[in-house]
């Protein structure tokens, strides 16, 4: 029985290793066939990939919800862009700033959180998110005001013979792939396990010994902490932030974009950011005149078809795939809980480079669970 | 080993405690009857540190359990199982047994995020262990399913798994075979006391199957509306003029 198990682990070890190479391969040749605004473009799914994922932390594993996460978001590009344009500090000195900056706000926030619930923590997030923008246009002399800040971007070490674009993506995709692999690191882990069980049954949870305030503020703040240093990459990637760019509006489409995704799956981040970033401009081509009803379409429409998300969508059939081919093995418990790395090369839309990454960043062998709720 | 004395608990009009006592001594199996509504699931939730009585003191090996977080009752050695099940649904049954370790485990946040050489070695450490107890309670097949849409019985058992991951030295049982077949009872009955032997442990049990109650436990301590009208063996409680009343009372 034990070596049984042995042996499964190692042939899902094995072949998580194999797709992680493969996808990595991928992801390395993306940026040399792909036009520079559309590297450009799969630069910013990573950057929103990474602030779903932390809000997938919260929210999908956590239980918890937040309408406020575009002001984390703004707070870390903030973070990174004063530093940048005032004390001229290098690109990659704003990245751990941006991070502890917003892992504190995040757990300054998450204290009055243990005493809110549903809507009622919802309403207070999204105030936050709805007082953030005016804010940043008061503090005029920091901020740059309404007129915002322009700042460089980080550019190209001349070895390299990478034009500008490229390099953004090769940065932006390293550090997402550590951010991704930390998000994946603390829900494979005695914290992430005791998170889940908070969401799944509190007073259970504390029985078994589990801190609720202490668990639940850190989910907060390493959400937070997550938003925060997409904000900072949005800053390197984009070299511009105004106070309307982080408009509440912000919030409300990262948490669309996350149930779109697939709340509390670990690749549906990826599939969301993907949604965030493309299907409006899908929307802006369908309808000139009212491109939100569109997008708001569409999003009912993903719903309807996969309400657990595009990530549920995938892992079924994926499921189905696997069921198919491994008949009646078994092993069969295992090959259905665990998404085969085809599946993740799913679905719709114009977006086949998108991909790639999503089997690098995902770590496919993970836990089972969830998306099948 | 456990001591309770005038534990009294009011929710707004009514008296779900009313100054009840007992001791627990060490290696036995005390039975915990009642009509329904007499606070028996309260008295559970008053030593687990779910609801804090308005008066009376409770000790566990001279621990003043009322002090304490209830987040730290685990690491004490008091673990409990549920009257209509708490566990974990979206989490598998290994998972759901990993959680019961919980207060066994030291990964912290910033190690769980880098992924320490410690951890890994946690992990597996906690793992293995679950998958023993798994095996013990004829889990193992189960192990990578989902705690919910699982037959009943073995729901009551994978929470009896749970909450020996725990590594209670105290182990708390709402209603354990409530909801159970009358085969099923059976085989809980000799999982119980088998499990009880073997993990060392002292057991409270709350339960209505008076056959259940009386094969197990070398004790029982009988409440009604909230005070303890009886305790003793079990033979003279079955035969006790008060707590036949007590159920009578509640079926007429
Ligand atoms: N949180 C609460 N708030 C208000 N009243 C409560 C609460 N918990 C329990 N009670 C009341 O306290 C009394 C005792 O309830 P308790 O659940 O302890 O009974 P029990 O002996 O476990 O009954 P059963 O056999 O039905 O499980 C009941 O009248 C119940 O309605
Ligand atoms: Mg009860």
């Amino acid at each position: 029985m034990r070596s049984m198990t042995a042996v499964l682990d190692r042939t899902r070890h094995g072949r998580f290793a194999l797709a992680a190479l493969l996808a990595a391969a991928v992801a390395m040749a993306v940026p040399f066939y792909f036009a520079p605004f559309q590297v450009f473009q799969l630069t910013m799914v990573l950057v929103y990939a990474v602030a779903l994922a932390g809000l997938n932390l919260l929210v999908g594993f956590g239980g918890q919800i937040s309408l406020g996460h575009g002001a984390f978001f703004a707070a870390g590009a903030y973070t990174a862009a004063i530093m940048l344009d005032r004390f001229d500090t290098g690109h990659l000195a704003t990245l751990p700033v941006a991070a502890a900056a917003c892992f504190l706000l995040g757990l300054g926030f998450g204290v009055p959180a243990l005493r809110l619930r549903g809507l009622y923590l919802a309403l207070v997030t999204l105030s936050l998110a709805v007082f953030l923008p005016p804010l940043l246009k008061r503090l005029e002399a920091v901020t740059g005001g309404s007129m915002g800040l322009t700042v460089e971007k980080p550019q190209p070490p001349a070895w390299s013979g990478l034009a500008e674009d490229q390099w953004s993506y090769f940065v932006v995709l390293a550090v997402s792939a550590v951010a991704l692999l930390v998000a994946r690191n603390l829900l494979r882990s005695r914290v992430g396990r005791a998170l889940l069980a908070v969401r799944d049954n509190e007073s259970a949870a504390e029985v078994m010994g589990v801190r609720l305030s202490l668990h639940k503020t850190f989910a907060f703040a390493w959400s937070a902490m997550f938003a925060g240093v997409a904000g900072c990459l949005y800053t390197w990637v984009i070299g511009f932030v105004s106070p309307d760019s982080f408009s509440f509006v912000l919030s409300i489409t990262l948490l669309a974009g996350l149930v779109v995704g697939g709340l509390a799956s670990l690749y549906g981040p990826l599939l969301g950011a993907a949604f965030v970033m493309y299907v409006p401009s899908v929307a802006q081509d369908l309808s000139e005149a009212a491109p939100g009803v569109v997008f708001g379409l569409l999003i009912i429409a993903v719903m309807f078809v996969a309400p657990t998300g595009l990530a549920g969508l995938a892992s079924r059939a994926g499921g189905a795939v696997a069921r198919r081919r491994a008949g009646a093995a078994a092993s069969d418990r295992s090959s259905v809980a665990e998404p085969p790395p085809e599946s993740t090369s799913e679905p719709s839309a114009p977006r086949t480079p998108v991909d790639p990454e999503s089997v690098e960043a995902e770590p496919v062998g993970a836990p089972p669970r969830t998306e099948k709720e | 080993m456990l001591t309770v004395d005038g534990i009294t608990v009011r929710f707004g009009g009514i008296t779900a405690l009313d100054g009840v006592a007992f001791t627990v001594e060490p290696g036995t199996a005390v039975g915990l009857i009642g009509p329904n509504g007499a606070g028996k699931t309260t008295l559970f939730n008053c030593l687990t540190r779910r609801c804090t009585p308005d008066a009376g003191t409770v000790s566990f090996d001279g621990v003043d359990l009322l002090a304490l977080a209830p987040h730290a009752v685990a690491e004490c050695g008091i673990a409990r199982t549920f009257q209509n099940l708490g566990l974990f649904p979206r989490l598998t049954v290994r998972e759901n047994v990993m959680v019961g370790a919980h207060s066994r485990g030291r990964t912290g946040h910033l190690a769980a995020a880098l992924r320490l050489p410690r951890v890994r070695r946690e992990e597996a450490e906690l793992r293995d262990r679950a998958d023993e107890l798994l095996r013990r309670l004829g889990l193992e097949d189960l192990a990578d399913h989902p705690a919910s849409g699982l037959p009943f019985g073995t729901l009551k058992r994978v929470e009896l798994a749970r909450a020996l991951a725990v590594r209670p030295r105290l182990l708390l049982l709402d209603e354990p075979v409530n909801g159970l077949s009358h085969g099923e009872v059976g085989q809980f009955a000799d999982l119980v006391r088998s499990v009880r032997r073997d993990f060392d442990v002292t057991l409270v049990v709350v339960e209505h199957h008076m056959g259940f109650v009386m094969g197990l436990c070398d004790k029982v301590v009988c409440l009604d509306f909230g005070r303890k009208i009886a305790e003793g063996p079990p033979e003279d409680i079955q035969r006790d003029p008060v707590v036949i009343e007590a159920y009578l009372g509640v079926a007429a």
